[in-house]
């Protein structure tokens, strides 16, 4: 009964998607504010709705129902609650539920927290996001269908894949989805644009927080997918270069590029044309990287649902979706008309470099990850394009950003002095090669290259802090004001802190632990001692451990430096019962920013145990300056200026009249 | 492994999941380890830029596959008898085909793959100046539109919209100054 509600709210969905899609469109061609204020109330409808069949599919997950097709072969009844819960998304069918539902509750947002909207420019956009809602629930009506019973009723389900049972992956989907789905409001404010003609800064204004909103999301959706397979996968990488890593990457650069563009347009009215485009193509690689992954296209391990008829459906969809709006944009962004002045010497000149590098990153991505397929299909040349390419390409790339990105808080809008943010930044500088020495001390002159790493990361955090103690002129007025006087300063100045800081908190992480890794590799019986790096691991127990739906073969090690013991460090290879699938449990032992790393090999019948031990300095650098750059989003978010929907009181035009005094 | 599933879809499924399971130790075992820790770093350095060929996007040092336990293997042997790290690749890539290098040779083929980042960045450079210059020099020839008195007022307007935050309004807008 669940399921055919399910099924029914679906169904309901799309006609309330058509009638979403083409109603307010109507509206506001013929300047009909009736229909057009239709556009919030259907889009608060297809909420309610879509809400209604996502917690169905939920219920009939949670429920074990394995007479639901969908339930039969994601899940199993000894799976845990959380788990048979996160197999409702950890597969196709009700993955494409989870993403509509979210593109339900995005646009349920916008209709509700932003009334400051021209009722032309929010119909449009709200329209544009039915109809992104109405093909996906044909998608999933006609091909996707997770509502599907079976008869008779199978007594047991299939399981869902052993590998994505795990708390990490539990929510990477979501997190990931809703960075995705964010794009697309992004993606509606720009065909709503167009169609419309209304681009100012107001607009700029009004897309903004989303863009960050999707941003953060999708930071933090990679930083756990990342995070996730560093711990899951064994061998303690935590980035592969997968064209299904890829698809996530490209929206995100996109998206750091779109919402640097867009302050730009919001305060100097300029890049209007360029922020237009960056917002269609920011959704488009979403698209892609949803539907990539599940067409079968970009074979890889996270393609758990191969299915090449559904390829084409998704590949018609890809080229309406982009292709449509990349149309309308050729026809329609000569018709905007310039925006503001700039000299290549400004913020905005700095902006604009950020976003051709970041540019460039996307592109390269995008030509890598496709390259092999379209030279495949054009010359049935087969080749591979791996992690060193992309390091090589990317990598180089992003020396350049990060090395401008101190600069460009410190230029002024419209005209600005390079001599003048260089000298200011002279202290991060310096710092930066005090960063350099302490690394050849500690490592007695490691390898150049990673000193440089180092000297760079120093260099952006300590630029960002400069920033702040600049802009609250700390160390040259009185405590008192200056402690007041950073408290006035805008959240976006701290956001922009956190932002750069964990950017370079990130490299500092991502080139110690790939630089100073050391590695054993080992065959030990208990009471066995190996050493990795400065530290000894000692076997002291090993042997089997049942679970809910597993059977491990454990093996604990005991943790010491220099005759002091550190901590107990238990890794497992793991079987799970109902599909015999085999995965690693590695285990970690953290010290200080480092972790130390051991996953197991072969186990012998004679208690032989395959160790393989690494020590990861700084690794957690890596995830925590990602996590620094999300709450740097929210920071931004939080300023009151962004604040969806907050009166902006004048307070601005008071000040001159005090510091005149 | 693929004659227990009877769905297609099944089967390609669990396909995926046991080479998620076969793929997922790092894959080096003690006993390939050479002797000679130089060669041996060759050998790890070489297995980097390797793919097996059976997992999806894993080098043969990742995978736990057994073709890539063998060309680990075959890596070694050729560094055990003099070969240079060039000539394990030219010995790879005649057997295998240039699919099996993760980093592609610079070739006609993949001549657009290796310059299109500087491509792409050279473009986006030249319509970026082309356009700023332009806008600045139309800029220039046209009279502004707004006299003096109406761009500060202009932008005393904008600014009062900025970024401040709401306290009690104690003043009106300065509108005296």
């Amino acid at each position: 009964m669940i399921a055919e509600i399910g099924h029914f709210a679906l169904v309901l969905a799309l006609a309330v998607g058509i009638l979403q899609s083409a109603l307010p469109l109507w509206g506001v061609r013929r300047t009909d504010h009736t229909l057009m204020r239709l556009a919030p109330a259907l889009a608060g409808v297809m909420f309610v709705v879509m809400g209604i069949a996502f917690a169905c599919l939920l219920t009939v997950h949670a429920l074990s129902d394995f007479s639901t097709q969908n339930v039969f072969r994601n899940s199993h009844s000894t799976m845990p609650l959380v788990f048979r819960l996160s197999a409702a998304w950890g597969n196709h069918e009700g993955s494409m539920v989870l993403w509509t539902f979210t593109l339900a509750l995005f646009a349920a947002l916008l209709s509700a927290f932003s009334n400051r909207l021209p009722v032309d420019l929010k119909a449009a956009t709200l329209a544009v996001q039915g109809l992104i809602a109405t093909t996906f629930l044909l998608f999933i009506l006609l091909t996707s269908n997770p509502f599907l019973r079976l008869d008779p009723a199978p007594a047991e389900g299939r399981e869902l894949n052993p590998v994505l049972q795990d708390i990490g992956l539990a929510l990477h989907p979501p997190l990931l989805y809703v960075g995705y789905v964010g794009f697309s409001l992004a993606y509606s404010f720009a065909v709503a644009a167009l169609v419309t003609g209304r681009i100012d800064a107001g607009w700029a204004r009004a897309v903004r927080p989303w863009v960050l909103i999707a941003w953060i999301f999708l930071t933090l959706g990679i930083a756990l997918g990342s995070y996730w397979a560093y711990y899951e996968l064994g061998w303690g990488g935590w980035w592969f270069w997968d064209p299904v890593e890829n698809a996530s990457l490209m929206p995100w650069l996109a998206g750091t590029a779109l919402f640097h563009s867009i302050i730009v347009m919001e305060k100097r009215n300029a890049m209007r044309v360029w922020t237009l485009l960056l917002a269609i193509l920011a959704f488009s690689l979403s698209l892609m990287g949803t539907f990539l992954v599940r067409s079968g296209i970009l074979t890889s391990v996270h393609a758990f649902a191969v299915d090449p008829a559904r390829g084409i459906v998704i590949l018609v969809i890809l080229s309406l979706f982009i292709g449509g709006a990349l149309a309308l944009y050729a026809w329609r962004a000569g018709e905007l008309g310039p925006g503001g002045l700039f000299s290549p010497l400004s913020r905005e000149a700095a902006l604009l470099l950020n976003n051709l590098l970041l540019a460039t990153a996307t592109a390269t991505v995008f030509v890598g990850t496709l390259y092999p397929l379209a030279l495949e299909a054009f010359s049935d040349d087969k080749i591979s394009v791996g992690p060193p390419y992309f390091n090589l390409t990317f990598g180089a790339l992003m020396v350049p950003l990060a090395l401008c990105m101190p600069f460009g808080p410190m230029l002024a809008w419209k005209r600005g002095d390079l001599l003048a943010a260089a000298e200011r930044l002279l202290a991060a500088a310096g710092l930066a090669l005090v960063a350099a020495a302490i690394g050849a001390w500690l490592t007695q002159g490691g390898p150049l290259l990673a000193l440089a790493g180092f000297a760079l990361g120093t260099f952006v955090i300590a630029g960002a802090v400069s920033d702040i103690i600049l802009r609250a002129r700390l160390l040259t007025s009185s405590p008192r004001t200056a402690l007041s006087r950073l408290a006035g300063l805008p959240r976006q100045a701290f956001g922009t802190l956190l932002g750069h800081a964990g950017i370079g908190v990130f490299l500092i992480g991502v080139v110690s632990a790939s630089t100073f890794e050391s590695e054993t590799i080992r065959t030990l019986r208990v009471g066995e001692t190996m050493s990795v790096g400065a530290y000894e691991l000692r076997l002291v127990a090993s042997g089997p451990r049942s679970g809910a739906n597993y059977q491990d073969v454990v093996a604990g090690f005991d943790v010491r430096r220099d005759g002091i013991s550190l901590g107990h460090v238990e890794s497992a290879k793991r079987v799970y019962l109902a599909s015999r699938v085999p995965t690693t449990e590695t285990g970690q032992l953290r010290i200080g920013f480092g972790q130390l790393y051991v996953a197991l090999g072969e186990v012998g019948k004679d208690g032989k145990v395959g160790v393989r031990a690494y020590w990861k300095p700084n690794i957690l650098l890596i995830w925590f300056g990602l996590v620094m750059a999300a709450a740097g989003g929210v920071c931004s978010l939080s300023d009151r200026r962004l604040r969806i929907g907050a009166p902006a009181v004048a307070r601005r035009a008071v000040a001159p009249t005090v510091t005149a005094q | 492994m693929r004659r227990g599933a009877s769905l297609v879809r099944c089967m390609l499924v669990s396909i995926v999941a046991i080479l998620v399971g076969l793929c997922s130790a790092r894959a080096v075992e003690p006993d390939e380890i050479l002797a000679n820790p130089q060669l041996e770093q060759r050998a790890r350095h070489i297995s980097r830029e390797l793919r097996c060929m059976v997992c999806q996007n894993e080098s043969i040092d990742e995978s736990h596959a057994p073709l890539a336990r063998d060309l680990r293997l075959i890596v070694r042997e050729r560094l055990v008898a003099g070969d240079s790290d060039d000539a394990v690749f030219s010995y790879l890539t005649a057997r295998y085909g240039d699919f099996v290098l993760l980093r592609p040779r610079l070739t006609a083929r993949t001549l657009l793959l290796w310059l299109a980042p500087v491509l792409v960045f050279c473009g986006g450079a030249f319509v970026a100046v082309l356009a700023v210059a332009r806008r600045r020099q139309d800029a220039a020839t046209m009279p502004s539109p707004l006299s003096e008195a109406e761009e500060t007022a202009l932008s005393r307007l904008l600014a009062a919209s900025d970024e401040q935050p709401a306290l009690p309004k104690r003043n009106p807008p300065a509108t005296s100054t």
